[in-house]
C-alpha cells in the first residue's frame, strides 16, 4: 500500500543525500522519514472516518441503544460500540452515571469501559501504519473479548454494591438523537476534531518514531530478543505492568514497541503491552474513584490485566 | 432566552462557556447564560458528552466546543 512512498523515501535518502542503505545512520533516517509521514497520513485519515462515522453514534446513542437488552447482546453491544465511540477519561464519570440512569447493569458498562479507550482511533491508526491490517483484527479482536469477558465478570462480582453515588434511574425510553446534523455539519465537526487530536499526537509520534529509529539503526537485536523475546519468561507481565502509567502517549510508545518487535520482541508480548497502554489508565482509575469504589476498581484492574497477559501468552503460545 | 452551558470544569467546558458570553454579546439579544456544574443536573438532560449547550431548555450540542459563530446561528434558529 505504501510502496510508492518507500520508493521516494528510497531515492531521497539512498541517491540525492548518498547515504549508505547499510550503514545505522542511513537506515535510522530513512525509517524515520518513511514512518513518520506514513504514520500521520494515517493517523489523519483513520481519525477523520472515525470521527465522522461517530457523528452518528455518539454515547447518547449507544446508552439509548443498549437500554433494556440482554445481558449477552449488552455486553457485545457495548464492547462493538466502544470501537467507534469516542472516550476520554475526562468524560468516565458521565458515561457511567448515564448508563446507570438507563439502568443498563454495571457489567455491561464496564464492557464498554473496557473497549472505548483499548479501540481508540489513535491506537488503531498507529497500529495500522505500523503492524499492518493484520495485526490491528487480532488486536480488534482480543480487545473485544477481553471487554465482553471482562464485563461479565466484573457484573458477577456484584458491582451494583460499589456505586457510591444514588442515581435515579430514568423511567422513560432515552431519546437516541438529542442533536441532528446535516452531512456538511458532520464532515466539519470530524474535520475539526481531527486536527485538535493530531494537534496532540504528532510530536509525540515525531518522537516515538525518532526513538524508534535510533533503536532501528543502533541497538542490536540480540539485546532485544534476550529481555523482551523467549528467553524471558515474565516478558508480558513486566510489559504489562510498564504499559499502565503510558496512557496519554499510545501515539509515542506505539513506534517503538514495533521497532521492538522487528528486533525480536514477541508479538503476544507487544500486543499486550500496547492493550496496557490504552485500557489500563491511572488518570481514569483516579476520575472513577469518585463514583465507585476503590475494591471495585481494584477489581477492573485485575480482571482487564489478567485478561490481557492471558492473551499475550496464548498469543506467544500459538505463533 | 436561557442558555446554559453543561459541563464539570473540563478546559472545553470553559471555554464554551466563554464562547457563549461573546456570541450573546454578538447577537445583541438579551440573554441569560448560566454554567450547570453539577452531574446530577447534566445528567438530568439526558447528555453523557460535555460540554453541552441547551437553549430555553432545549440540547443543541453535546460533546464539542462550538465556535462563537455557530452559537450564535443556534441561537437565531
Amino acid at each position: 500500500m505504501f510502496e510508492w512512498w518507500e520508493n521516494i523515501v528510497d531515492k531521497l535518502v539512498y541517491e540525492i543525500w548518498e547515504m549508505n542503505s547499510e550503514s545505522a545512520l542511513g537506515s535510522a533516517i530513512h525509517f524515520f522519514i518513511y514512518d513518520t509521514i506514513k504514520i500521520w497520513f494515517l493517523l489523519l485519515t483513520i481519525i477523520f472516518a472515525v470521527s465522522f462515522l461517530r457523528t452518528w453514534v455518539n454515547t447518547e446513542y449507544v446508552r439509548a441503544h443498549l437500554q433494556g437488552k440482554s445481558a449477552f447482546y449488552g455486553h457485545v453491544g457495548a464492547s462493538l460500540f466502544g470501537v467507534i465511540t469516542p472516550f476520554c477519561s475526562c468524560s468516565a464519570i458521565p458515561l457511567f452515571l448515564g448508563f446507570l440512569q438507563a439502568r443498563i447493569p454495571v457489567g455491561v458498562t464496564f464492557s464498554y469501559l473496557i473497549s472505548a479507550p483499548m479501540n481508540n482511533e489513535i491506537a488503531i491508526a498507529m497500529l495500522f501504519g505500523l503492524f499492518g491490517w493484520k495485526v490491528t483484527a487480532i488486536y480488534i479482536a482480543f480487545g473485544i473479548t477481553v471487554a465482553v469477558i471482562g464485563g461479565y465478570l466484573i457484573g458477577k462480582t456484584g458491582a451494583e454494591k460499589e456505586i457510591l453515588l444514588d442515581v435515579k434511574p430514568i423511567d422513560s425510553e432515552l431519546e437516541a438523537d438529542l442533536v441532528i446534523l446535516t452531512v456538511k455539519e458532520r464532515a466539519k465537526e470530524a474535520w475539526v476534531y481531527t486536527v485538535d487530536i493530531f494537534k496532540k499526537i504528532y510530536l509525540y509520534v515525531l518522537l516515538g518514531v525518532g526513538v524508534g529509529a535510533w533503536i532501528h539503526g543502533y541497538i542490536p537485536t540480540d539485546f532485544v530478543a534476550r529481555y523482551t523475546g523467549e528467553g524471558n519468561p515474565f516478558a508480558v507481565i513486566i510489559a504489562v505492568l510498564m504499559g499502565i502509567p503510558m496512557y496519554s502517549n499510545a501515539a509515542g510508545v506505539m513506534p517503538l514497541v514495533e521497532v521492538l518487535t522487528s528486533k525480536g520482541m514477541l508479538l503476544g508480548t507487544a500486543l499486550s503491552f500496547m492493550m496496557a497502554v490504552t485500557a489500563l489508565s491511572l488518570p481514569e482509575a483516579l476520575i472513577l474513584k469518585r463514583v465507585i469504589s476503590l475494591k471495585l476498581i481494584s477489581i477492573f484492574f485485575g480482571i482487564v490485566g489478567s485478561g490481557i497477559v492471558i492473551i499475550g501468552y496464548l498469543f506467544n503460545a500459538i505463533l | 432566552m436561557k442558555i446554559e452551558i453543561l459541563g464539570t470544569g473540563c478546559a472545553k467546558c470553559k471555554a464554551l462557556e466563554e464562547a457563549a458570553k461573546q456570541a450573546v454579546a454578538k447577537s445583541g439579544k438579551f440573554a441569560q447564560i448560566e454554567k450547570i456544574e453539577d452531574i446530577m443536573k447534566i445528567m438530568a438532560y439526558g447528555v453523557m458528552s460535555t460540554p453541552a449547550l441547551v437553549i430555553d431548555g432545549k440540547v443543541v450540542s453535546t460533546g464539542k466546543l462550538l465556535s462563537v459563530d455557530e452559537i450564535v446561528s443556534l441561537m437565531n434558529a
